[in-house]
């Protein structure tokens, strides 16, 4: 029963010949089996969802109107807010935080009649490409248990990948959603930004995070998509037009399509099975009609290197919050006071007035000390570089520099959409790395967004379908990007491919 | 407090919190005195995943301000992060503007109808809008070392307004205030009450001094805790003294390595500045747009359509006031100093009287004391314009004198009785012109010696037979008889 899509299932689910009661137990079993091996969720709320699917069942039952997912069990990424539960972010700074109110997706999900099954785990406050950053448990990739599911919603992907969950949120801030739907196998939508509300969304980077389905086909996130998108008053950049109906245009192939091939995607750095694999793709389009054009993105070379001033920047001031006296995690405050009167009696003794005239205020060590116990490191790195960025002196040269290469790259895609309908490419260099393999390397951990970036930094839409697989059965995604707002023929395209291709079935053995 | 040893150089910042039901960038409530944190949502206490939603309304009040500044409005404004540890501050960063505030460059004309100044133009190099922060509250009692934070204030819409160092005077700096917090109030935009902090100002202060080896000017220093303007007026007089002396003493000027701007608090009690910082260092805000809230873009229509609205504003009402009715800048100042509709019963009871000068020496001397000593606005004032106007008419007309017009405006507040009635039950009936002819003639022929006196030139004798003509007859118009006592008086060989 859980191999099938969500689109099969809430076909059951309707006729009757399957309850969620029974879909949701089925899921529980899958997970309390595999996910010991995974470790993709952070937590299963397997009592509470069992009580919310046999209360869409009574209600089915009794003939009332459900909503568009009744029934159907939704994974959650640890970073959206449920009214009373925890938002965890991955973080130990959050370990404990219980968010007061809903998010819009979530409360999306809710009046959909979905049932939340448990919340998926992710790097610490989505900042990585691997889901090792997480400070609360470790996510492998079902695939290959030495690997990594990529990231940051590495718990999201491999749910999916392992069939224990059919429908999950993620979030998608440089490639978090495609990259690790790449590495799992999965389909992975980063809808264009402001598609769906960002309301209860803990952030990392405002002007970059995109929540978005995490399914097994394309039909699958159009259904995901269609109940979490539109308009949303609480956040001001969720735009304004409403989220059309996915569902009903999916299965429409496209005619006389266009797609551009970036000509600098296909440079050194690539690895030649991906490349191998995106091409063989590209054919597949070939044969169903489309056209392909190679276009260039001249800027596309800045991409990281922008991201990396524009992300941290955003979250220095994002995570500011979190500093023991707001929000987080708190340091251990008698033993605080205890060091601080030591180190100053200390100083004193040896007759460094001075020195002890300046120490820490208690206020200021209570701030420094919680976020050093609170944030991982990674978190730490992109504070620090966040903070730097924008300081005195350093903003021109940095952020404000970034922001007009940003512009740049934004003026390349409105001038590819100029020429073509998509853009097809690889989304990640290489298929899924070995746990450990990046961790003491951050740049190296930094380029695996190289594809992915782009999108986020100018806003547009992008997927991530399975397209192929290594010679050692790793699985390998096809990127596809859409304008603004283009989802339905992202969908559609990603649809088209898979009604002419099977990877998107391929399952791991677990 | 002007002096010839220096010039003092004046600019002020002032926080003005719009009166708008709810926050800025949320729906709680922003009324005052409500118990600690009943006021809060998970945006104002900054919950992790909120996001702010810019209140239309405060941005139009805000608007509205600017437009009466004579301020430029940008046509794209944009919010900013103002980044800074504080306990009070729930996000860390405070929503402000930067670079791109929504308006700039206006000003505001202040004058002084005592002459201690001459008119100018204050300017103003912006006003912005951002998101006041909680508030802290230690409690120090023995032993005890709490501090509480209330966030009910987070997110209430404050209207920063910053002035170029254009006041020379205390004088000067209290008369912009005065005359802002006017501006204010004829808007409507905010209640501008000190006490609750509506209305927070700073100071910026610093002297210009004359010295053989040429203009030095002295480090500025900001003058921060003010909560009323006569606070404001002596906190830069003791400061201008401060700082003189602090530059005679140290002989630091504004420049030198090592020397920066200062923020010292204003202690009322004492009557001093104190310095609040020990350590001077430059604060990094490390401002960046906030990627949250989507850029305010404000079309050239829409600016003509607040622009008028705006209402008569203080100096053009004072300026109509003075012209149509010919008061002078005093009186227009006393009158337009009132609450709006203080202004419109003056202009009702001047039209119907036809005497703008009387209807304001009426209106100061005897409608507004009592207003001051019953606590009472004009509106509750129950002698209507129309009922004052008619009064007024008479004692034009010489039915009543002016002392006992007095005793009719008492009877007419007490007893609720229009101007004809008050005179009639207080016996007040005009006394026939005949009979006051031969009344004065009676006068004149008892008293020789005040006759002689008149004659002489010593014209105030003629004051004399008021006096007696009104114990003859208390009805009797006061300077009816003189100038018919000098009258016939003239008439005599």
């Amino acid at each position: 029963m859980h191999e099938q899509t969500a689109t099969e299932l809430l076909g059951l689910l309707h006729s009757g010949k399957v309850s969620s009661e029974e879909l949701t137990k089925a899921y529980a079993e899958r997970i309390a089996a595999i996910d010991p091996k995974v470790g993709a969720f952070l937590r299963v709320d397997v009592d509470g969802a069992l009580a919310q699917a046999r209360a869409i069942d009574a209600r089915r039952k009794s003939g009332e109107k459900l909503g568009k997912l009744a029934g159907l069990p939704v994974a959650v990424k640890d970073l959206l807010c449920s009214q009373g539960d925890l938002a965890t972010c991955g973080s130990k700074m959050l370990a404990d935080y219980r968010a007061p109110y809903d998010s819009t997706i979530v409360a999306r999900l809710k009046s959909a009649d979905a049932v939340l099954l448990g919340r998926t785990n992710m790097d610490e406050f989505a900042m990585g490409g691997s889901t090792e950053n997480s400070a609360l448990g470790k996510t492998q990739n079902p695939w290959d248990l030495t690997r990594t599911p990529g990231g940051s919603s590495g718990g999201a992907a491999a749910c999916v990948a392992a069939d224990m969950a059919c429908l999950s949120i993620g979030t998608d801030t440089g490639g978090s959603i495609r990259q690790p739907a790449a590495h799992c196998g999965i389909t992975g939508l980063k809808p264009t930004y402001g598609r769906v509300s960002r309301h209860g969304l803990i952030a990392f980077a405002s002007s970059l995070d995109q929540a978005g389905p995490m399914t097994r086909t394309a039909e699958d996130a159009a259904l995901l998509l269609e109940t979490i998108a539109g308009p949303d008053p609480l956040d001001s950049t969720c735009i304004a037009e409403p989220a059309p109906r996915y569902t009903e245009t999916v299965r429409e192939p496209l005619q006389g399509l266009t797609l551009g091939l970036v000509r600098e995607h296909f440079a050194a750095g690539l690895d030649g099975d991906v490349e191998r694999a995106v091409r063989e793709a590209i054919k597949v389009y070939e044969s169903l009609g489309a056209k392909v054009k190679e276009i260039s993105f001249p800027h596309a070379k800045y991409g990281v290197a922008v991201y990396y001033i524009i992300a941290p920047c955003e979250a220095s001031s994002n995570l500011a919050r979190y500093d023991g006296v707001h929000y987080g995690r708190r340091t251990d405050e008698a033993k605080l006071v205890a060091e601080l009167d030591a180190e100053r009696k200390e100083l004193l003794a040896a007759g460094r007035k001075r020195e002890a005239e300046q120490l820490d205020t208690s206020l200021v060590r209570l701030y420094r000390k919680s976020r050093a116990e609170g944030f991982g490191p990674e978190v730490k790195r992109r504070v620090m570089l966040g903070t730097y960025a924008l300081s005195a002196g350093y903003y021109d040269a940095y952020y404000l520099k970034a922001l007009k290469v940003r512009r740049l790259i934004r003026q390349d895609y409105d001038e590819a959409f100029r020429q073509v309908d998509l853009i097809a490419g690889p989304v990640t260099t290489s298929p899924a790395f070995k746990i450990g393999e990046k961790v003491a390397d951050p740049m190296a951990m930094y380029l695996v967004d190289l594809y992915t970036v782009s999108a986020n930094l100018a806003g547009v839409g992008g997927i991530s379908i399975p397209c192929g697989a290594s010679p050692a059965g790793l699985p390998i995604g096809l990127q596809l990007q859409c304008p603004p707002l283009a989802e339905d023929k992202l969908l559609r395209a990603a649809h088209m491919f898979q009604t002419a291709t099977d990877w998107h079935q391929r399952r791991p053995k677990l | 407090m002007s002096s010839e040893k220096y010039t003092i150089v004046i600019g002020l910042e002032t926080h003005v919190q719009l009166q708008t039901r709810t926050k800025l960038f949320c729906s709680c409530s922003t009324k005052f005195g409500a118990a600690p944190n009943t006021q809060t949502c998970p945006i104002c206490s900054g919950n992790p995943g909120t996001l702010p939603v810019m209140n239309r309304r405060a941005f139009d009040l805000g608007l509205q301000t600017a437009l009466a500044l004579n301020c430029t409005i940008a046509p794209f404004t944009k919010w900013d992060r103002k980044q800074y540890y504080y306990p009070d501050l729930p996000k860390g960063y405070q929503i402000s503007q930067y670079d791109l505030p929504f308006s700039s460059e206006g000003h505001l004309e202040i004058s002084d109808s005592k002459g201690r100044f001459e008119t100018k133009r204050v300017g103003i190099f912006r006003a912005h809008l951002e998101e006041d922060a909680g508030k802290s509250m230690h409690d120090e009692q023995a032993g005890k070392a709490d501090s509480k934070i209330d966030l009910n204030r987070t997110g209430t819409p404050l209207l920063e307004i910053v002035t170029k160092p254009d006041m020379r005077s205390p004088a000067e700096a209290k008369a912009y205030l005065t005359e802002l917090k006017l501006l204010l109030t004829y808007l409507g935009v905010s209640d501008c009450n000190m006490q609750e902090g509506s209305l927070r100002v700073d100071a910026n202060v610093n002297l210009h001094i004359d010295t053989p080896a040429g203009k030095i000017a002295t480090p500025i220093v900001e003058i921060k805790n003010m909560n009323s303007f006569r606070a404001v007026e002596k906190a830069i007089g003791y400061e201008a003294e401060r700082q003189y002396a602090d530059w005679q003493e140290t002989g630091k000027k504004l420049g030198d390595p090592g020397v920066f701007k200062q923020t010292r608090g204003w202690d009322d009690t004492a009557g001093v500045t104190r310095s609040q910082r020990a350590k001077e260092e430059s604060s990094d805000y490390r401002y960046f747009p906030d990627p949250d809230l989507v850029p305010v873009t404000v079309s050239p229509e829409r600016i003509e359509e607040v622009r008028r609205t705006l209402g008569e504003l203080p100096a053009q009402l004072r300026t109509r006031l003075e012209t149509t009715y010919a008061i002078t800048p005093y009186d227009s100042e006393v009158i337009v100093n009132q609450e709006r509709k203080f202004v419109d019963y003056f202009t009702e009871v001047a039209a119907a009287c036809g005497d703008g000068k009387m209807a304001s020496n009426w209106l100061q001397q005897d409608v507004l004391r009592v207003m001051s000593e019953r606590d009472l606005t004009i509106e509750s004032y129950p002698v209507r314009a129309a009922a004052l106007a008619e009064l007024l008419l008479k004692v034009k007309a010489g039915d009543v004198d002016t002392s006992r017009g007095r005793e009719v405006l008492q009877r007419m507040f007490d007893h609720g009785e229009n101007a004809a009635a008050a005179m009639s039950a207080l016996g007040i009936e005009k006394v026939d012109e005949s009979a006051l002819v031969s009344l004065c003639e009676e006068l004149v022929a008892a008293n020789p010696r005040l006759v002689a006196d008149v004659k002489a030139g010593k014209m105030q004798a003629a004051g004399a037979f008021v006096g007696q003509a009104k114990k003859k007859n208390p009805n009797a118009n006061p300077a009816r008889i003189r100038d018919l006592c000098l009258e016939i008086i003239a008439k005599l060989p």
